[in-house]
């Protein structure tokens, strides 16, 4: 093995906090900063040839290669766990900006009551009224603590929106459920598609409380912060799934890497893929660097003294796993941290599909885009008499109508699959049928958690990620609930021909969902029950950071990538601010 | 594999006009401008005779419009089946295998070729028969998965970008008024509100400029190996 001169930071992982990491440590600090990034390079100038849903779509040509690394899955402890042997329910992306780069680009920020989760709900409800197996807690930061760092990421990305509360004053064409803001978004909202106007004008005639979706995908030209401008989205359709042939869509490659470019203290090796986090064990209380693999196949230990651990989520907890850093969760005892709280959201698609008799013109869209509405999320409604807790989101979307993914989705009248019907009424539907789409918050419980397969290996022969995930009837009865609710907004918006949702049974691999999971080294107040402290500092490991979705406690409804960012910001000045002058822990 | 000349088409794009034989032996088409080979990379000639019979009936060409045929999704499946998908490249390949729920997925341990083989086996002779026979002898093998994937392989090569063989002249997209990637939709958006609006398709390499590096072209290791071992 070889062993490389020592530098002051590691970072395992160029996706969104990676880079956001390096970006701010190259801009304030002179520490010199190498970021390891397993997949290759990728530069702007490639997505304008990547308008292409076969190679894109189907075949998920920017996402992680299964073949070398899969994940295994299974509903519960005492079954046996198979591998996901290809792509499914979840898309990581491979290479430098990671899934930032192909991602939608929903960019808001998380209700309040997601941070207090626990407390608020035994104050409402009283511990009862809970899951019997939920492991919730709160999350040890409070919205008010992180709204100038989400003010801040905002600002960065230059997201496109209403404001719906600043600083308390509510505006109804805003979510007048959002945490009180200090300022407007950057950006004015992004432009809707004609079915989400409908769903608009519905939601409101019924009185609830319609908003346009906080995005990414910028409405205007925008330079920000960093003197990095970029052009406005042009609804050109090819979005969730591909990277952006303008960037109008804030990736990493187009929002961070040109500034880490100018700061010759940062270095980003790619085909770099992480294996270890080396250390002397607990009681030295330091990691001393990290081993990887490089593009030839040769080990590498590159020295640190610090590192930040930014992979995928899920890639998180399983480097700590291999790694031999904290106590694996024990779902038996309730013992160990890493792998606890593995969770995903409810169910991310549609809830209602529809077919209307007016041409959608779908292939105008944009990812992120679209109308939500928050009056069932978090806690805004009262669970007093409901048989579920946790809230939803019903939503929109821009919805993107490419055609090997939307054709032959038919109303139930039509009952084959091939053939003259079905190619006639495929045909007919494909341009008037869309869905009311909906995504639910995933509490966390005891049995749902990750760990170190016991058969199968990735590539460099290392055990891979055993995921252990169900649904419980929480979820089921929140999604029968939400579906009843989404019937009412078809009916108000006159729309005669629909298909509900058929209920929510098991965990599936297979169909995707989001990749907006989360967990596994959770953050929080106590060493007990997580991993990091809320400047996601590792317990034991004082010169070790973890960053990403991996640290948040549950799955709150909205994707978690706006509060990644900005819980890095928060580290990035406890860094930057108070560790560097005196290392060790920041709690 | 043998390789031969089973196809040839209108090297122009858009424009060339397409008849088929009626005996299906092989795919001739009147190229208005110069005409280009294809020579089959995966099918016998036999299997792709089969191919295009079924794919023919499972996306006809009928009143409703072109079909599987127009579209050249034989052409399709066969550089899929010939590149890194139909030697599952991207798909974790190690062992155990054994048959779990549904929910988690294909298990199994044939690639995508090795399926395609196997399956065809039962649709031997289809292109001899009548429709209605050729229907029936597909309905019986509906719910395999050799059917599901070769239902999902039409449907793709309908409606794919034309870099990849199939959606040929644009006749899928023309079909359901989708226009293919376009740069910008700005200004139309928010302005045709219950109104169908059509740009005229183009293909990538129109809009872009470019030339597309279609995935079905590349290698993997894989591949390696099995050419290796014959």
């Amino acid at each position: 093995m070889k062993t490389l001169p020592a530098v002051d930071v590691a970072i395992i992982g160029g996706g969104w906090v990676g880079l956001l990491m390096a970006k701010e440590l190259g801009q304030r600090t002179s520490l010199s900063v190498v970021v390891l990034e397993r997949g290759g390079v990728r530069t702007p100038d490639e997505y304008l040839i990547d308008m292409d849903e076969v190679d894109y779509a189907v075949h998920r040509r920017m996402m992680q290669d299964f073949a070398k690394e899969p994940f295994t899955i299974r509903h519960s402890a005492k079954d046996r766990a198979y591998p996901l042997r290809q792509l499914g329910n979840f898309l990581p992306g491979d290479g430098l900006g990671g899934s930032g780069e192909h991602w939608s680009g929903l960019t808001k920020r998380f209700l309040p009551h997601t941070f207090e989760i626990y407390s608020k709900y035994i104050e409402r409800y009283g511990a009862k009224k809970l899951p019997e197996d939920h492991s919730l807690q709160d999350w040890g930061i409070t919205y008010r603590e992180l709204e100038s760092f989400y003010t801040r990421a905002e600002e960065l990305i230059g997201v496109s929106g209403e404001a719906g509360n600043i600083q308390g004053k509510l505006n109804e064409n805003g979510n007048v459920f959002e945490g009180p803001r200090s300022t407007q978004f950057p950006t004015p909202a992004n432009k809707v598609n004609y079915f989400a106007s409908l769903f608009r004008d519905a939601t409101k005639a019924m009185g609830y409380h319609p908003y346009a979706n906080p995005s990414a995908l910028i409405s205007t030209p925008y330079t920000n912060p960093d003197h990095v401008t970029r052009p406005a989205c042009t609804y050109c359709g090819f979005c969730t799934g591909y990277g952006c042939m303008i960037g109008a869509k804030a990736q990493p490659t187009n929002l961070l890497l040109p500034v880490i470019q100018k700061h010759k203290n940062v270095s980003i090796r790619t085909g770099a893929w992480v294996r270890r986090i080396s250390h002397d064990g607990e009681s030295n209380g330091r990691v001393r660097g990290v081993t990887y693999v490089d593009a030839s196949g040769e080990e590498v230990f590159q020295p640190a003294q610090l590192v930040f651990l930014a992979s995928f989520i899920l890639n998180n907890p399983r480097l700590l796993l291999l790694s031999g850093i904290g106590e694996p969760y024990d779902p038996n005892t309730g013992k160990g941290t890493v792998g606890r709280n593995f969770t995903h959201q409810v169910l991310a698609h549609n809830l209602v599909t529809v077919f209307l008799d007016k041409p959608l013109n779908r292939f105008m869209s944009n990812g992120a885009g679209g109308i939500s509405i928050d009056d069932f999320d978090a806690d805004n409604l009262d669970h007093t008499n409901l048989d579920f807790m946790g809230g939803f989101i019903l939503r929109a979307n821009n919805d993107t109508g490419l055609p090997i993914s939307s054709f032959g989705v038919l109303p139930a009248s039509i009952k084959s699959r091939w053939g003259a019907e079905w190619k006639k009424a495929g045909i007919e539907h494909y341009d008037q049928t869309t869905t009311v789409a909906f995504i639910g918050e995933h509490l966390a419980y005891k049995g749902n958690y990750l760990d170190l397969d016991p058969t199968y290996k990735d590539a460099n022969g290392d055990p891979v990620l055993r995921m252990t995930i169900d649904w419980r009837d929480n979820e089921r009865e929140m999604v029968k609930f939400a579906t009843a609710k989404a019937l009412d907004v078809v009916h108000q918006m006159g729309i005669t021909n629909f298909t509900p949702y058929q209920g929510l049974h098991r965990y599936e691999g297979t169909r995707y969902q989001s990749t907006q999971i989360r967990g596994g080294t959770i953050m929080g107040t106590t060493p007990e029950t997580s991993v990091v402290n809320t400047y996601l500092q590792h317990w034991q490991f004082s010169n070790l950071f973890i960053l990403g979705g991996s640290t948040m406690p549950h799955g709150a409804s909205i994707g978690p990538t706006l509060t990644m960012l900005s819980q890095t910001l928060r580290t990035a000045d406890a860094v930057v601010g108070r560790y560097l002058k005196h290392p060790g822990p920041l709690v | 594999m043998r390789r031969r000349e089973f196809l040839s088409w209108s090297a122009s794009g858009v424009g060339g006009l397409l008849i088929y034989s009626t005996d299906l032996k092989a795919f001739v088409s009147l190229a208005q401008h110069g005409a280009q080979a294809y020579r089959l990379r995966f099918f016998t000639d036999e299997e792709a005779r089969i191919v295009g019979a079924a794919t023919a009936r499972i996306f006809p060409t009928d009143e409703a419009g072109p079909g599987a045929k127009e579209a050249d999704v034989v052409t399709y499946i066969d550089r899929q089946l010939a590149g890194p998908y139909g030697y599952d490249c991207r798909r974790y390949t190690e062992p155990p295998f054994e048959d779990g729920p549904p929910e988690f997925g294909y298990q199994g341990k044939e690639s995508p070729r090795e399926i395609y083989r196997d399956g065809l086996k039962q649709l031997a002779g289809l292109d001899q028969m009548s429709p209605n026979d050729q229907d029936a002898a597909l309905k019986k093998i509906e719910n395999t998965i050799f059917f599901t994937m070769l239902r999902k392989h039409t449907i793709e090569g309908m409606f794919c970008d034309p870099m990849h063989g199939g959606n040929r002249n644009l006749v899928g997209w023309q079909l359901i008024g989708f226009p293919g990637p376009h740069m910008s939709y700005y200004s139309d958006i928010d302005t045709h509100y219950g109104v169908a609006f059509r740009p005229k398709p183009i293909t990538l390499q129109q809009m872009s400029g470019l030339k597309p590096n279609p995935m079905e072209d590349g290698k993997c290791a894989k591949m390696h190996r099995a050419e290796g071992n014959k």
